[in-house]
């Protein structure tokens, strides 16, 4: 083994790779620990009879009340809310992002726009929602805006920090070589504002799940804030959970996405990651 | 002589109420290597600027020689855009389409082979200022302004940094108009020293030729006799 490895340096690089790889699996064995512990000790209390089911259903109960679903209605219900937060969510961050780029671009657009789209931050969103359900209905529309709503912020408010935090000695290069505005958008402020664009974006995503379930919660008859009604109304903590971790999973899995692009985009942050090298 | 191929006058600039220039007349000669030294705040960088068009607003003019010739500019601190890699950093001007030969030459020029893909987190702070250097030649300039472009790296590689700035300068023979606050650096590298100062506006105050021939030696007698000579002018001239 030392000879080989002397004589070829190859195979011990490869060596590394597997031990690199098993000491990010016990990173995440260590995160598993607690929810693994808690389940367990959940299961145990309510087939001991501590707690009544009827409150508090078994996990294993929920785990079958979740593959019940899944053979059934589930599919319509999170077909239904993903459509919905994707479709308020591009509207929403769509829009927040042509604001920002504005409002941090121009500052006579800030003067004219900063202070309504400061007074509107101020209503708590949900305080739309009568608004929206007399004059859009209790369909589709007012849910989509009402998401639309809630992602529009955190973007927008991201988006114009992310392009006034831009090093002013980078944009300087630029209008060295004489830019045009446009060539100063493309290749310095949009590159320099995307790490603030993209907490901004993972922000309204998180924000857009939570208006959906709002949504649902008041009037719908699909998607998974129906079938958390569905549950309070027929008396089944067990669908309300389970419901509820599948509102976990879906968030967790958009917010996952972002994180990738993110990761893959922003490569080139020479941030602290938290951890010391090994 | 030949026509100058910069010219910089300054009747008068302000900031606000405040004149920091007064009755500036700057020339810069083809392959001249001239040095602008005072102390922080004299308005030295200022004077840079307005010679890099940089800064505008001010009485006098700025002109460049018969034929033309670009200017670049190479600032204090790297200013590498932090998602590009170092060869697209060099050929940031001309943005996706750079020219790949002339990029690869620049970077053996700088000494940095095999740094082509490495993005600006991986570089120490000489080996950005290489970088910056490089990108600043990227443009084929006859000029290149410096604002005190090695006052951030540790003394060792500043020598370095300045005899490669040297070689770079005779290669492509291009004139340098350096800022620094530097006697040593301004008395190694230059053919004109013009110390800046002045009580309130700045003006230059007084101009040190060095009739040195390059290469130089940093121990070389007479460098260390033209600084001595300098920092008695320096005292007379109330610069220091």
């Amino acid at each position: 083994m030392t000879s080989k490895s002397k004589t070829l340096p190859a195979p011990t690089e490869q060596r590394w790779k597997p031990g690199v790889d098993s000491a990010a699996w016990k990173r995440r064995g260590k995160g598993l620990v607690l929810p693994v512990v808690a389940l367990l000790l959940l299961e145990v209390v309510v087939r001991l009879g501590w707690v009544p089911p009827y409150q508090l259903p078994a996990p294993s109960d929920i785990f079958i009340t979740l593959s019940d679903l899944a053979a059934g209605p589930l599919y319509k219900h999170i077909g239904a809310s993903v459509a919905r937060v994707l479709l308020g969510f591009a509207i929403g961050a769509g829009l927040a992002l042509l604001a920002a780029a504005w409002v941090g671009l121009s500052r006579e657009a800030e003067a004219y726009l900063e202070p309504t789209f400061a007074g509107l931050r101020a209503i708590p969103s949900l305080a739309w929602v009568p608004l929206l359900l007399l004059w859009l209905g209790i369909d589709e529309t007012s849910k989509v805006v009402l998401i639309a709503i809630g992602a529009f912020f955190p973007v927008y408010l991201n988006g114009v920090a992310a392009i006034r935090n831009i090093d002013r000695k980078l944009v300087e290069v630029g209008q060295m070589y004489g830019f045009s505005s446009a060539q100063l958008a493309k290749r310095i402020l949009l590159p320099a504002a995307l790490p603030g664009l993209f907490t901004g974006l993972r922000s309204g995503m998180s924000l857009a799940w939570m208006f959906l379930v709002a949504a649902e919660l008041i009037a719908a008859t699909k998607g998974l804030g129906y079938l958390l009604t569905d549950g309070r109304e027929t008396s089944r903590p067990d669908i309300v959970l389970a419901a509820i971790i599948v509102l976990a999973l879906l968030g967790k899995l958009c917010d996952g996405v972002l994180a990738k692009l993110e990761t893959h985009f922003l490569d080139w942050r020479d941030a602290f990651t938290g951890e010391a090298k090994p | 002589m030949s026509e100058a191929l910069l010219r910089v006058r300054v009747e008068r600039k302000n900031f606000a109420a405040v004149t920091v220039l007064r009755n500036i007349d700057l020339q810069l000669q083809p392959r001249e290597v001239v040095t602008l030294l005072g102390p922080s705040g004299c308005g030295k960088s200022t004077l840079l600027r307005i010679a890099a068009g940089l800064e505008r607003e001010f009485n006098g003019a700025v002109s460049r020689g018969g034929q033309g010739g670009e200017v670049a500019f190479v600032f204090q601190e790297p200013r590498l855009m932090p998602w590009l890699t170092v060869a697209q950093n060099i050929g940031f001007s001309a943005g996706g389409q750079y020219d790949q030969a002339w990029v690869q030459q620049l970077i053996r020029e700088v000494g940095l082979e095999g740094f082509a893909d490495a993005l600006p987190k991986q570089l120490s702070g000489g080996m950005a200022q290489r970088v910056a250097l490089a990108r600043g030649l990227y443009s084929r300039p006859r000029v290149l302004l410096l604002d005190e472009p090695f006052s951030a790296v540790d003394a060792f590689t500043r020598m370095k940094l300045q005899d490669l700035l040297l070689q770079l300068a005779e290669h492509h023979g291009i004139a340098l108009l350096l800022v620094t606050h530097d006697v040593d650096e301004a008395l190694y590298l230059s053919d004109r020293v013009l110390v800046m100062g002045g009580s309130q506006s700045s003006s230059l105050r007084l101009e040190l030729p060095v009739a040195l021939a390059r290469p130089r030696d940093r121990r070389d007698a007479r460098l260390a006799a033209l600084k001595g000579e300098a920092l008695t002018e320096l005292q007379l001239a109330h610069v220091i």
